[in-house]
């Protein structure tokens, strides 16, 4: 069936590589990490290749829009990493005081830069990358009204998609193996569970501001040890919880200042506050160059003493050098203000010809202490580095 | 957006200055100052009315040895009523950037907002504005250069009239109000019989001439509004040069308001 795809999305790509509407990249995606596995079954390095194509159609004077949006990878390891997902499968219509969606999307929310909490549409593609950024498609219907007091969108999501889990020959995997055979949830109805969302956003003046509000299955689930056989594995649990939000972006001069908060509350487990909050100030024009540097501080806090962000500190350098080839640094460091964890992530993307791009980033996961949550991944350090072809 | 002539109501400090110049004028003749002031609300009045329009656009940076690279875009502008205009530039090439689309609300007084979509994210983030010193996608034009240019966001002194390319010019000096602008003035050319620019040298912060820009092939569409399709710039520091080469020029197509807003920004293609 993979193969099948990939023959099909390589034919596609050839034939339709001028048609405006359907648009893509194929990566060559090479993974080196520096010390041996910790895990057992873990395999070391990766080669992978990973293919996007994205079509849209608009038609009855640009009033409808279908859009469809596959992606897959095919890795080395021969584990979890390789995947097929339907990002998007969707169809729209405008309508005079409305719009409506119906099908496959991806949604993001959100203003910060190192962690996104307010984004809880859509389950994490977990195998694709650590940073949370990558996303699987949500089925849903939603209507979104624009109004002068602001933007309000609501949302019926029709079916929960369990994230995806690294297997056990995977790097940047969790000591026990997550096994999606033993997935549990609060509700009955399972991954069946129709969940309700609603966002509410306004331009004032220099402030972007946004409110959410998600009931149904939480997005991230909490993991119970059990027995399989002789072996422990992680089986993933789906509470239901209810998360009310913000997130503010106040953009003032070369600063801009960031805040996003979630209060999460569930039936059998205590409330919590998640929040990050901090700014990015720009230097333009730095040492006579047309080089921009950005600086940006973010504090994450939250009440769980085992979340990734329960009190760190972020602190990063952006460095765009306006260059024909539009060549970007990205680095921070995450410190954890409690046990004295790192982590150091450090991304470099430039353009090499019109079709092609390289792109690039460095992890380092330093003095990880037993009690944090990246301990699993105390020895994982990488250097990832991708070719793209855009078509 | 990318056009020097944008439109606009002039606000009341200008009409002020104007009033106050015209009686000085009946009194002692003109200053510079109100001469070149005079100008520019002219070229700004001849631009009025337009609505909207859309256009594409071809950009090619080229250096010093030769070799030239390509950036396609598409963009859509919106005249407002008492404010700056409000556009939108979508980006078709270099591949890994279509899709990305740049949305601004141009002021007359204050900052600019601005927005940028980042479709491999989805995601629409607010930027500042306050870079306008910077190139524009790598190319020998600034941000400032290609923004709308408000009657406001100058001060003006008029120097000469000369003969360019055998068309009988004003040559005005305008200076940038705003202390980020990379430049301390500029120096334009605008013909009097159709009050449009027809070059413009730039001045960097230590007052030297850095870049010229030359405006060619201008056609007039609904009998009023002219546009120009070549687009030339060269940095005399560098070496560099732009072509920016306009095409599909549409008027009054019908862009609202609701065609300029975050959540349109998201849907462009």
């Amino acid at each position: 069936m993979k193969r099948i795809f990939f023959a099909f999305a390589v034919l596609l790509a050839g034939v339709y590589s001028f048609a405006n509407e359907l648009t893509g990249y194929v990566g060559f995606e090479g993974r080196g990490f520096f010390n041996k596995p910790l895990h057992k079954n873990q395999k070391n390095n990766s080669l992978s290749t990973s293919i996007k194509l994205e079509f849209f159609h608009d038609f009855e004077d640009d009033n409808e829009r279908i859009v469809a949006t596959l992606f897959g990878r095919k890795d080395s390891v021969g584990e979890e990493r390789n995947h097929i997902d339907i990002s998007e499968l969707y169809w729209w219509k405008g309508y005079e005081d409305f719009e409506l969606y119906v099908g496959m999307r991806k949604v993001f929310w959100g203003v910060a830069e190192t962690s996104h909490l307010v984004d809880v549409i859509n389950s994490s593609d977990g195998v694709e990358n650590i940073d949370g950024e990558d996303k699987l498609g949500q089925p849903m219907v939603s209507l979104l009204f624009e109004k002068d007091w602001g933007t309000v969108e609501l949302f019926a999501l029709t079916g929960f998609r369990e994230s995806t889990y690294l297997g056990s020959k995977d790097r940047l995997r969790s000591g026990l193996v997550i096994n999606d055979n033993f997935t549990t949830y609060e509700s009955s109805q399972k991954e069946k569970h129709i969940d309700f969302a609603g966002r509410y956003t306004h331009v004032i003046g220099d402030v972007d501001l946004g409110l959410i509000y998600f009931k149904g299955t939480n997005r991230e689930p909490s993991y119970n040890k059990i027995s399989v056989g002789n072996e422990d594995v992680l089986s993933p649990y789906y509470n239901q919880v209810e998360i009310l939000g913000t997130d503010v972006q106040l953009t003032s001069g070369d600063f801009l200042w960031k805040f996003e908060g979630t209060h999460t509350n569930s039936k059998n487990s205590a409330d919590y506050f998640s929040q990050v909050g901090g700014f990015e100030y720009t230097f333009v024009g730095i040492g006579d160059t047309s080089g921009d540097l950005g600086v940006f501080m973010e504090y994450q806090y939250d009440d769980r003493d085992d979340a990734v962000g329960q009190n760190d500190l972020a602190v990063g350098m952006r460095y765009v050098l306006n260059d024909t080839q539009s060549t970007e640094f990205l680095g921070a460091i995450t410190q954890d203000l409690d046990n004295k964890t790192k982590f150091i992530s450090i991304e470099g993307s430039r353009r090499l010809t019109d079709t092609w791009s390289i792109e690039s980033e460095l992890r380092v996961f330093s003095t990880v202490s037993s009690e944090d949550a990246l301990y699993d991944l105390r020895d994982d350090d990488y250097l990832q580095i991708v070719f793209k072809r855009y078509f | 957006m990318l056009s020097l002539h944008q439109n606009k109501k002039i606000s009341s400090p200008v009409i002020t200055t104007l009033l106050v110049g015209l009686l000085s004028t009946l009194a002692f003749g003109v200053t510079p100052a109100q001469r070149g002031l005079e100008i520019a609300i002219e070229v700004d009045n001849r631009d009025n009315g337009f609505n909207d329009n859309t256009s594409t656009l071809e950009m090619v940076l080229g250096n010093k040895y030769g070799e030239s690279t390509t950036r396609k875009m598409r963009t859509k502008t919106l005249e407002q009523n008492d404010d700056g205009d409000k556009s939108q530039i979508i980006f078709d090439n270099p591949r890994d950037v279509k899709g990305t689309s740049f949305l601004s609300f141009t002021h007359k007084k204050g900052s600019d907002d601005q927005w940028l979509y980042l479709p491999g994210l989805k995601r629409v983030k607010r930027i500042s504005s306050s870079n306008k010193s910077g190139p524009f996608m790598g190319s020998e034009f600034a941000f400032e250069d290609i923004s709308s240019q408000e009657v406001e966001k100058y001060t003006y002194r008029y120097l000469k009239d000369e003969k360019l390319d055998g068309r009988d010019t004003y040559v005005i000096e305008r200076d940038p109000v705003d202390p980020k602008s990379g430049y301390t003035k500029q120096n334009v050319w605008i013909d009097k019989e159709r009050y449009i620019a027809l070059k413009i040298d730039f001045y960097d912060r230590k007052s030297s001439l850095l870049k010229t820009l030359t405006i060619g092939e201008y056609n007039q569409y609904l009998d009023k509004f002219w546009r120009a399709n070549k687009w030339e710039m060269v940095n005399h520091q560098t070496g560099k040069t732009t072509l920016l080469s306009y095409s599909n020029w549409n008027f009054r197509t019908g862009l609202k308001d609701k065609n300029f807003t975050k959540n349109s920004l998201k849907r462009s293609r």
